[in-house]
């Protein structure tokens, strides 16, 4: 907690109702967030148990100065991923890390599966597991509706909630955080669903007296300018994420059609732009910061005549508009805001859920899979036809779709579809085919996500392409990563956030480290998450890289696959480099 | 002497800002209980932000009238200013609010009022909050 070295810990195990908090000192030396929870993951996960045994825990942990600096916002989730059957990992804004501290917790880890639906309520030094039983079934943003009336904490609470998929056990199922965030990518929601729980309710009313007011107020005053004064973060702020688009697509490096192509002529329609200007409404933030980088977008349907018309708004993103737009041939703003909406209320992954229809698609194409498997005749740009499969693959309808629910590595396996199954490690890929450094990126990353070492960004910023230049980027970038995953920042704030500015954050709020002691703790973390991964059976040098990756030029032209594996075999000598360091 | 106003609510992001800077400037604490604004939703995060703030009465008083100690006292453009040596913590004043803008601080036992120092407005990103000349 905030100026002291204790880590607190709620440990909730659902088979038996159980309840216990720990004052965890040893812990600190993880700093907090993706540090502690890796910790945390490694003391408790269950190597030989299959990802959904009721045994595998949830874990959830905000950083040391989570809430109380800007942009320092982020809540971290681990498990053991059911996609991808190796160390799970995601990240959620909202309000959550607020609550969190309000309620007086570091980390919470949940464990066990509840004897039927419920869910936990987390009040202070309350904790309630209450009978879900009504609210089973629900759409994710329905849930939300019910539980704002049934239970306390207006305004400083966090809701978590999962929607059918997740009950389902779709192995990329989501979980959505206050509305317009989630714990997205790499199957979290399915862990839930296996706990049976559908919602966890998250408040408190802990205050903390400031201990340096000085110091901490001229420190969050720098950080509020430099985010509010300076073209920092307006990127963000103005078009959005959305903004990369067409530049992405521009560059030959937007995956389109299932990365049969990679530019999408029609980008232009599906711009940051043209959703500014279509569908904009309202910006919102997380609490705590300033930016307000969530882009709400709002369309309108007519659902029958005599001028029946109902309005949808729904947040939209770079990702999403790669994974429900371009990738399914989508050119119309509207329609993609009605696919993420579906997404949404089902409670996906957005991203795994384009990149498993665009598979569909392309199989369907190739008669590897039939129309009476996808129900209804999945084609490129037809966004009515996805919306239908949206539901069916979250509510698995038929074995086409309960096999597609398994992921798309392994549908891919299944169907004899694999070469176009756009994933890595089994995790469906982000938006980029930049070039060596995304696809190695992704193969090393912790979570093979673009999030793990931007990869995209070392495509891009390299001029003159060079392998050992381009991996040790990928290896620096993971590692301080980890330290900015420890505080939980907002990634959108990895450049604001520069070791002197964390430094000073941490120094003001009575954590007086040093720069060295920051690598150390990062360099910590990094190898615990190496260890763990090994303990659960990986190595990236065993990833099998689908051929669409090669077939289809990047923004780099052509991709050699024996340099990638060089690659990946540099940066594991690099990784066994860092574990020889015993930290 | 300025008032300050919630004006533009319809533009509030939900950052909160203005709730962590109050309550660290006029309470040193992290904690957004501490704020004299809060802002909340109507109708969950779909819905529009509201902002729970001193109106800053300026000849009928509810909250100085029913103050039995006097700790309550006008300011000349509007609102209050508390005397905390002055106050016992009778929570009077927090029913008396209509706007239910007076918040009870359960550690200190005395109101948190809103005393009309800006400091949100200067954190507020997107123009939300003013200072405004008193209103006639």
């Amino acid at each position: 907690m905030l100026y002291e070295k204790t880590i607190k810990v709620l440990y909730i195990d659902l088979a038996v109702g159980k309840v216990e908090v720990k004052q965890r000192t040893d812990l600190s030396e993880y700093l907090g967030g993706v540090g502690i929870a890796t910790k945390l993951l490694e003391e408790t996960v269950k190597p030989e148990l299959p990802p959904l045994a009721p045994e595998q825990p949830i874990i959830l942990a905000i950083g040391a100065i989570s809430g109380i600096y800007p942009l320092v916002t982020k809540t971290v989730a681990m498990f053991l991923s059911p996609l991808t059957g190796e160390m799970g990992e995601s990240y959620a804004g909202g309000r959550l890390a607020l609550a969190l501290s309000m309620a007086g917790y570091d980390a919470v880890v949940i464990s066990g599966k509840a004897s039927r639906p419920s869910y936990i309520a987390i009040e202070g030094d309350t904790v309630q597991i209450k009978d879900a039983r009504p609210i089973w079934g629900m759409d994710s943003d329905v849930v939300g509706q019910f539980l704002r009336d049934s239970e306390e904490g207006r305004g400083r609470r966090s809701i978590l909630r999962i929607g059918p998929a997740g009950e389902k056990m779709v192995k990329f199922a989501s979980v959505c955080v206050d509305t317009y965030r989630h714990f997205g990518r790499l199957g979290l929601g399915a862990t839930m669903g296996s706990k049976l729980v559908k919602a966890i309710i998250i408040s408190g009313d802990n205050t903390t007296k400031i201990q340096n007011f000085k110091d901490y107020f001229r420190s969050y005053q720098e950080i509020f300018k430099s985010v509010t004064e300076t073209d920092l973060m307006s990127k963000y702020h103005d078009l959005g994420t959305a903004i990369n688009v067409e530049s992405v697509s521009a560059l030959g490096a937007l995956p389109t059609r299932n990365l049969t192509e990679n530019h999408f002529d029609e980008a232009e329609e599906i711009s940051g732009e043209a959703f500014a200007e279509k569908s904009l409404v309202r910006k919102m933030a997380c609490t705590g910061c300033p930016v307000g980088c969530i882009h709400i977008g709002q369309f309108r349907r007519k659902f029958d005549e005599g001028y029946d018309y109902e309005s949808v708004s729904v947040a939209y993103d770079y990702e999403l508009i790669y994974s429900l737009g371009s990738l399914l041939g989508i050119p119309k703003t509207d329609e993609v805001l009605h696919l993420i909406e579906v997404v949404e209320k089902t409670g996906m992954d957005a991203i795994s859920a384009g990149v498993a229809l665009a598979w569909a698609t392309e199989s369907l194409m190739h008669g590897i899979v039939s129309e009476e498997d996808t129900i209804v005749p999945l084609t490129f740009g037809n966004s009515e036809n996805y919306s239908k499969a949206i539901r069916y693959l979250a509510s698995r309808k038929n074995s086409f779709y309960e096999a597609l629910g398994e992921g798309t590595r392994s549908a891919g396996a299944k169907f004899g579809g694999k070469d176009h199954a756009l994933q890595v490690a089994g995790n469906e890929i982000p938006g980029y085919h930049t070039g060596y450094a995304n696809l190695v990126g992704l193969t090393v990353g912790a979570r093979h996500s673009h999030l793990c070492n931007a990869g995209y960004s070392v495509d891009q910023s390299l001029k003159d392409f060079d392998e050992q230049k381009a991996v040790n980027k990928l290896f620096d970038e993971e590692l301080e990563r980890c330290l900015l995953n420890s505080l939980v920042i907002c990634l959108f704030a990895r450049k604001l956030y520069n070791r002197e500015t964390v430094l000073k954050a941490l120094r003001a709020a009575g954590y007086p480290l040093t720069d060295a002691e920051l690598t150390l703790i990062a360099k910590r973390i990094y190898s615990t998450k190496l260890r763990l991964k090994e303990k659960l059976g990986f190595d990236p040098r065993q990833v099998e890289l689908p051929k669409r990756f090669f077939k289809t030029p990047s923004m780099q032209g052509i991709l050699d696959s024996t340099m990638v594996e060089r690659m990946i075999s540099q940066y594991v000598e690099k990784c066994e480099a860092l574990l020889a360091e015993k930290i | 002497m300025k008032v300050f106003k919630a004006v533009e609510m319809n533009r509030c992001i939900g950052c909160l800002s203005c709730m962590i800077t109050c309550s660290a400037v006029n309470q040193q604490d992290h904690s957004i209980l501490k704020s004299a604004i809060r802002i909340k939703t109507s109708g969950g995060l779909t819905g529009k932000f509201v902002a729970i703030v001193c109106q800053a009465c300026k000849d009928d008083v509810p909250c100085a009238e029913i103050c039995p100690t006097g700790a309550l006292k006008k300011r000349p453009a509007g609102g209050v200013l508390l005397d905390k040596d002055n106050c016992i913590g009778c929570e009077l004043c927090v029913g008396a609010c209509t706007v239910e803008a007076i918040y009870f601080d359960q550690e200190a036992k005395k109101p948190i009022v809103c005393k009309h120092c800006g400091v949100c407005v200067r954190f507020c990103p997107h123009g939300c909050l003013e200072l405004v000349e008193e209103v006639q």
